[in-house]
């Protein structure tokens, strides 16, 4: 057994309880037995106390977009560097993509991640199972099974289903089972040969340009199966401004859409690619300022629900390639707080409005009892200094790969520690 | 044949050290140093008709060829600007057929660079392979072509010879008709004019126009005879006959009829228009033989000083390399 923990003197933000005041938690037996405000808790025989000296205590964050190299590419990322990668970032889930070699479309290899994740990852790792067999697009996997196995839920990952009737019936076979529908949006043909968003700065860089449609259409017909089928819908990640008024009416009258957010289309746009900067290259394309300026609204407005990393680990053979021929992806497990802090610090978005986005909001999503600090829940907390200030280098990723788009960049705010079941998986050097 | 400005009569002393390492983008220089170009490929024009057509500067230097995509019109321009002012010039034709997939460009610039050379040559078919080469290597690096990108010495020869054939470039309208959204020739030309503050115009149908072009043209017509109404130059580009296979075009046939140069759509532009072409020329798809071969054509008069340009280009960018 080991000792109960105080952690004192800690700004606790509860984004689930709208709680943002100073106070305590205690954490016995991994789990949070009881939390004070304005007043002490009970300080049990033998307690370790850690003075968090005014830090943010918050839930620990839950990524619902991970690609992870294991199995089939380990020299990318395995669940070991993913998992240290995680809580470097004060992730303390994240939903892991079905992207591997195998694809994740048996119940038998989410029991296998499920089993070696919990021995080689501090961060608590959820495997998400393909819609379609090899994420090919063809025939529909056992989402039964899947579920049982241990799946939070179904997604084609990186690829978009384009049969509108094999969407159909998928989503309809996944409302059978309650399992959310995890959709990423991109229409092959209208995306055709493009590897950036249409417009002036693609045709300066002579490369050829993605429609904003590609993202709509796709997303239009979703919302009305999805309408037709009463699956629980998540639009994987959105990126355009028309993707926001799709979805803002669509929300009013189907309260089982939600939608996502990568960071990097938070915080990044089109001019960020320069002069053909690969790791900029990504899936949706960075948009126009316009489009980013949308989307913190949608955001603000409730429009988009959560916020991930959109972590994708490549090696540079893929990405130091001409840029059409370069690999899609960025890694951001280890920069996805202190990215969406800089719309915190500057005045663009709340503090609370952020962490909900990737703490209760998808926790609620996926059905997990985690994501708020309250009573009996798993102690998956972190402490962040809001205004640490530091530079993104490459020597820093506890990730394999070093694709970051958030290379040299300066970031104001970082995680102090993390801790995962009540452990510390991740103490800041320096950190008291 | 082109007339010569003043400046021809300026020796190698007027020129200033040239302040660039490589030529991969138009959008790179500035306005004097596209002057600077000009003007340093008039003096090459007068050693190219000379009867011993030397001009040893780069005498002991080495030139690589290295054409990704193969271009028998732009190497053999390129081999003999280096030829004539003394390089040795070795042309690599690296195909990217399956044989040499393996090899990933950054691979190919680290072995070729190991060999010394002074200058790289390079053709690629992706936007920005040039960039990402020149990145690599120790040398100077001249960007022949890079897929739909840039092809900065194409618009250099482009602007001499009107500038030959016009006096000046100043005042002037110039047209560029055709497959602008696939082309690099467009939109080198269109950064050097509009540099230069020269009127441009782009002529195409919708499809084949790309996204925010009106930003780097002065104005955009899907109308030909509109669009040359009253200009001085009327550049043609070249057809991919792919593009004509019912997604963006129907047809050559109908291209042609719209799209094609004419007699009765060139009546349109100043009697006095020149027409141009980056060749290789489709003769009855975006041009009409006749007037590919009349006397309004300045397509040779674009080959001559395409070597001009690029003997003014490798001479002004290797001494670059050697001021501290």
């Amino acid at each position: 057994m080991t000792r109960p923990l105080i952690i004192d003197n800690a700004r606790i933000v509860d984004p689930a309880s709208g709680a943002d005041q100073l106070g305590a938690v205690l954490i016995e037996d991994g789990r949070i037995s009881d939390l004070a405000t304005g007043g002490p808790v009970g300080v049990p025989d033998g307690a370790e106390v850690l003075d968090a000296g005014g830090l943010v205590l918050a839930p620990g964050l839950i990524d619902m977009r991970v690609y992870v190299g294991e199995p089939g590419k380990e020299y990318r990322e395995t669940l070991a560097s993913a998992g240290a990668a995680a809580v470097a970032g004060g992730v303390t889930s994240f939903v892991m993509m079905p992207d591997t070699t195998p694809a994740v479309d048996d119940g038998a290899l989410v029991d296998f991640l499920i089993r070696r994740a919990q021995a080689q990852s501090p961060a608590r790792i959820l495997p998400a199972a393909a819609i379609t067999k090899g994420l090919l697009g063809k025939e529909i996997t056992e989402f039964g099974l899947l579920k049982d196995a241990g799946a939070v839920c179904l997604t084609d990952g990186a690829q978009s289903i384009q049969s509108s009737s094999l969407l159909r019936s998928a989503m309809g076979y996944a409302a059978n089972f309650d399992m959310p529908f995890v959709h990423h949006l991109a229409d092959a043909e209208l995306v055709g040969d493009g590897v950036m968003n249409e417009g002036l700065f693609a045709t300066v860089l002579g490369l050829r340009g993605i429609p904003r449609e590609a993202e709509t259409i796709p997303l239009s017909r979703d919302l009305q199966l999805a309408a037709l089928t009463g699956v629980r819908y998540h639009a994987a990640q959105i990126s355009t401004a028309g993707s926001a008024e799709l979805l803002q009416t669509a929300k009013t009258r189907n309260d089982k859409v939600t939608a996502g957010i990568s960071i990097n289309h938070l915080c990044l746009n089109e001019n960020d690619i320069g002069r053909y900067r690969t790791y900029f290259k990504l899936t949706p394309p960075l948009r126009s300022e316009d489009d980013r300026q949308a989307m913190i609204e949608a955001l603000r407005n409730g429009t988009i629900d959560t916020i991930h990393s959109d972590h994708d680990p490549q090696d540079t053979e893929v990405k130091r390639q001409p840029f059409a021929e370069a690999s899609n992806g960025a890694i951001g497990l280890e920069t996805l707080l202190s990215a969406a802090l800089r719309l915190v610090h500057s005045g663009d978005v709340e503090l609370m409005t952020i962490l909900r986005a990737m703490t209760c909001r998808p926790a609620e999503i996926l059905g997990l009892d985690a994501g708020r600090i309250a009573r009996g829940l798993p102690a998956d907390l972190i402490l962040i200094d809001l205004d640490y200030p530091w530079q993104v280098t490459e020597k820093s990723f506890r990730s394999r790969s070093r694709n970051t788009s958030f290379e040299d960049a300066r970031m104001q705010g970082k995680i102090m520690r993390t801790m995962v079941g009540g452990e510390s998986v991740f103490v800041h050097e320096g950190a008291a | 044949m082109p007339q010569h400005s003043p400046a021809a009569s300026r020796s190698s002393g007027d020129f200033p050290p040239f302040q660039q390492r490589h030529l991969i983008s138009i959008a790179d220089l500035k306005q004097h140093e596209i002057v600077d170009l000009l003007d340093r490929s008039e003096r090459m024009i007068d050693i190219s008709r000379q009867e011993r057509k030397s001009l040893p500067t780069l005498a002991g230097k080495t030139q690589i060829n290295l054409f990704f995509e193969p271009s028998t019109r732009t190497q053999s321009s390129f081999e003999i600007a280096g030829k004539r002012l003394g390089a040795l010039v070795v042309n690599m034709s690296v195909k990217t057929s399956s044989v040499s997939k393996g090899e990933t460009l950054i691979d190919t610039a680290a072995t070729l660079n190991a060999m010394r050379p002074d200058v790289l040559v390079v053709r690629h078919s992706a936007a920005g392979a040039v960039e990402l080469l020149s990145q690599k290597v120790g040398c100077s690096v001249v960007n022949a072509g890079d897929g739909a990108h840039e092809h900065p010495t194409q618009a250099l020869l482009d602007a001499l010879t009107i500038r030959n054939h016009k006096g000046t470039l100043a005042g002037l309208t110039v047209a560029i008709c055709g497959d602008i959204a696939n082309s690099r020739v467009a939109r080198s030309n269109l950064l050097l004019l509009g540099a230069l503050h020269v009127r441009t115009r782009v002529i195409a149908p919708r499809t084949l126009l790309p996204a925010g072009i009106e930003h780097l043209a002065t104005e955009v017509f899907t109308d030909m005879e509109e669009g040359l109404k009253g200009v001085d130059v009327v550049m043609m580009l070249r057809l991919q006959h792919e593009r004509a296979n019912g997604k963006m075009i129907p047809s050559v046939r109908e291209y042609y009829r719209f799209y094609g140069l004419d007699e009765a759509k060139l009546a349109f532009a100043k009697p006095d228009a020149i027409v141009m072409h980056p060749g290789p020329m489709n003769r009855g798809v975006e041009i009409d033989p006749a007037i590919a071969d009349s006397a309004r054509a300045v397509i040779t008069d674009q080959v001559e000083m395409g070597v001009a340009v690029r003997m003014a280009v490798l001479d002004a960018l290797l001494p670059a390399r050697n001021q501290p």
